[in-house]
């Protein structure tokens, strides 16, 4: 038993956190909330550049050839910078998912967009490729051919659409339970990167506030001297911390194949969705009226928190997924 | 990164549970807060001392097998798992120890560490006064020096000392320099029970059983062998053990897994009559005690590396003790209008076990430093809020 991550993958982490901190700012999250496409453009491209948005992909198909151990700690740090990118996506749920269907993928891939977790498909204007679960047939449609309906996320780069598209459009990838066990895995595969992305912005909502709560004065010292948000603020770091250790095992287990990896991924989910929102709650509550304003930029990060939070899963359906497991056995 | 467990871990694992399903009482102990109950903890104490489980991972010439911390935590699961007794022994084997070993002389340690494992001393902590409990620097108890006899003679009074009125030896802190800043000029002495000059009166708890005591010293003497870590010392000394108190130590994963798997049999037993939300209740139970298990797995494989613990303990205290409400929180919804049937009641589901240990789960967030405490700590410490 070893539960440490090695050298290569905190070096890994720490080269994607500092491309992160140069090529997107809060400025840039800010920008893609109002741009055309909602996305980074120059933090996306530099990912690329950097093997990320193909990481998942094997080595002789152009990728890295990371597991999830690998790739969890990079998508946290796209959590802690609020990435407005579909990473999640490309890199960890369509990528990989295609190609273990057989189908070609370029390295790196074109942003793929998904069916795959609610109704409505992020990015999928800008995506290349979308991937839908028709029935029991996985098909891969290309995203001009379906009628796209915009939809209005809280988080504005979050650029959500209803799809709508001709019946047999695309091409189908796979069906029966090929296909069905492809999606059950890419979308843990989901689950594991939203939940690795909540404690990236669990920690940044945690550290911003800290932060914050030093330097404000009110009746002659740092609001952060009062105990009442020193104990919020203790308990955010507890969120996090007994969070953070469900979300390793997790990607430990899809690694090693693990015939319960789907419950371990769905322990993660749920500790990480809970705490990244009781940061958000606290950090709101410890800034006051200028957390509440639209100019700070707290907000950016909350609102995905918030959307993150019931992205592949809410913290309920994945804890149901765990009582399916353990309890009612 | 490797999250299985070795062909060693594994072995000891078999061998920790096979010893435990041959020899573990098959009904539970009666409490070892109570007279009778802990002469009878005190018996199981010593046949696991005799199959050198008592420390699995003291060095042998002290009676452990010199485990690695990571087969320890696989001991403490097999353990609770097996519903083994509660530790009678363990203000000693796991906050007096540590510190003894890290402070003690070589005399100290031979002395006092065998007649540890070996339950033929049991240790009380000795920290809490009446006007001193989370301000624990606040503390009056004194020893004043007795150069002829070679020693100290100590007054005062600690209060809230587990099993005091079934203990041989106290550990505590006193005054040494009365002129000393409030930090500086304690001292940690190690007090036999027996001596003259000392009177321990029980006190009962929350649930009845007589598990606290007040101790009364009265010119009572110590030797200058039974100071630990030196003269004035006292307070890092004390801070070793608090380490202990919060992090790793005195409650190890092992016991709230257990505590998780007894939480699913209830439910399954109950889940007919039980409110529907009992049952995610419960599966958060589950899912937080395996956070616990595996945050744990990663402190000691930081620790195998080489780095001790610090402020973040304190997280961890926090955790362990809200989970532990939590849980059987839970149980007691299960059981619903049952639930207040206490031990000894005919129609008890578990015997009223369940409520007998919300009573205890409840100290959690009070003793080794209450949970307010933590989070101020937590805060200042880890996350570096300002201190005024
Ligand atoms: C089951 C149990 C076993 C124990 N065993 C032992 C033992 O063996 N030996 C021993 O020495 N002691 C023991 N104790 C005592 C324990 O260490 C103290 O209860 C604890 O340190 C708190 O002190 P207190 O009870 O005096 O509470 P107080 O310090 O009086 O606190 C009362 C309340 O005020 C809060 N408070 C105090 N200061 C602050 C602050 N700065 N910021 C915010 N809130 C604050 C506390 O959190 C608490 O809620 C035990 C206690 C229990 C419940």
């Amino acid at each position: 038993m070893r539960f440490a991550f090695d050298d290569d993958q905190i070096d890994l982490r720490d080269a994607v956190r500092g491309l992160l901190a140069d090529t997107c700012p809060p400025e840039t999250v800010r920008t893609a909330w109002s741009n055309s496409t909602g996305r980074s453009d120059a933090a996306w491209g530099a990912l690329a550049d950097m093997g990320v948005v193909s990481m998942a992909l094997p080595v002789d198909a152009g990728g890295l050839g990371l597991g999830a151990l690998d790739w969890v700690l990079v998508l946290e740090e796209t959590g802690r910078v609020a990435l407005p990118e579909p990473v999640v996506e490309t890199a960890v749920v369509g990528a990989p998912l295609l190609h273990a269907l057989g189908c070609d993928v370029p390295a790196p891939p074109a942003s793929i967009a998904t069916l795959l977790d609610s109704g409505a498909s992020l990015y999928a204007d800008t995506a290349e490729c979308l991937v839908v679960l028709d029935g029991d047939a996985l098909r891969m449609v290309d995203p001009s051919t379906a009628r796209l309906t915009a939809e209005v996320s809280v988080d504005r780069s979050r650029r959500l659409f209803a799809v709508e598209m001709a019946a047999g459009a695309g091409t189908v990838v796979a069906t029966g339970p090929q296909a069905r066990d492809a999606v059950a895995a890419a979308r843990d595969r989901g689950a594991l990167a939203a939940a690795a992305q909540l404690i990236g912005l669990a920690e940044r909502m945690l550290a911003t506030t800290v932060e914050y709560v030093s330097v404000r004065h009110q009746f002659g010292k740092p609001v952060g001297a009062q105990q009442a948000l020193k104990h919020k603020l203790a308990d955010v770091a507890v969120a996090i911390e007994f969070a953070r250790p469900l979300v390793y095992r997790a990607a430990w287990s899809l690694d090693a194949g693990d015939p319960d990896s789907a419950v371990h991924v769905s322990m993660a989910k749920s500790q990480a969705s809970d705490a990244a929102e009781l940061a958000a709650r606290h950090a709101l509550q410890c800034h006051g009226a200028i957390g509440y304003s639209y100019e700070c930029d707290l907000h950016l990060f909350m609102k995905r928190a918030w959307c993150l939070a019931r992205s592949w899963g809410d913290a309920r359906s994945h804890r149901d997924r765990v009582a399916a497991a353990v309890v009612d056995a | 990164m490797d999250l299985t467990f070795t062909p060693d871990e594994q072995a000891f694992r078999d061998e920790v549970r096979t010893w435990l399903s041959e020899n573990a009482p098959s009904e539970p102990l009666p409490s070892g807060d109570t007279a009778d109950g802990f002469a009878l903890h005190l018996e199981w104490e010593r046949k696991l001392f005799d199959a050198r489980w008592s420390v699995v991972s003291w060095p042998r010439e002290y009676g452990g097998r010199e485990a690695t911390l990571m087969e320890w935590l696989i001991f403490e699961e097999e353990y609770w798992l097996a519903g083994a007794p509660n530790r009678v022994t363990q203000n000693g084997i796991f906050l007096l120890a540590p510190t003894v070993f890290e402070f003690g002389t070589a005399e100290q340690q031979d002395r006092i560490l065998p007649r540890m494992a070996a339950a033929e001393e049991l240790w009380c902590q000795g920290w809490s006064e009446p006007d001193a409990g989370s301000d624990l620097a606040a503390i009056k108890s004194r020893a004043e020096r007795d150069d002829d006899a070679g020693g100290w003679r100590i007054y005062g009074q600690k209060t809230w000392t587990t099993r005091g009125a079934f203990c041989d030896k106290l550990f505590g802190l006193f005054r040494t320099d009365p002129d000393a800043e409030r930090h500086r000029g304690m001292t940690y002495l190690l007090v036999d029970l027996d001596a003259e000059g000392v009177t321990v009166r029980g006190v009962d708890r929350l649930d009845g059983d007589e598990g606290f005591a007040e101790v009364f010293f009265d010119g009572a003497f110590v030797p200058d062998a039974d100071v630990l870590g030196g003269v004035n010392q006292g307070w890092s000394v004390a801070m070793s053990t608090t380490g202990s108190e919060r992090g790793l130590t005195l409650r190890s994963p092992g016991r709230f897994m257990a505590t998780a798997h007894r939480l699913v049999d209830l439910h399954r037993r109950c889940r007919e009559e039980a409110a529907p939300d009992l049952r995610d209740a419960v599966a958060r139970a589950w899912i937080q005690a395996e956070a616990y298990r595996w945050y744990t797995f990663a402190t000691v494989t930081r620790m195998v590396d080489g780095h001790q613990p610090g402020a973040e303990s304190s997280l961890n205290k926090i955790f362990w003790s809200e989970l532990d409400v939590d849980m059987h929180r839970t149980a007691l919804d299960l059981l619903g209008s049952g639930a207040e049937l206490d031990e000894g009641a005919e129609g008890a589901t578990d015997a009223g076990l369940w409520m007998k240990g919300y009573q205890f789960a409840l100290s959690g967030p009070i003793y080794a430093g209450t949970n307010e405490i933590q989070r101020n700590i937590a805060a200042e410490r880890v996350l570096g809020l300002p201190r005024k």
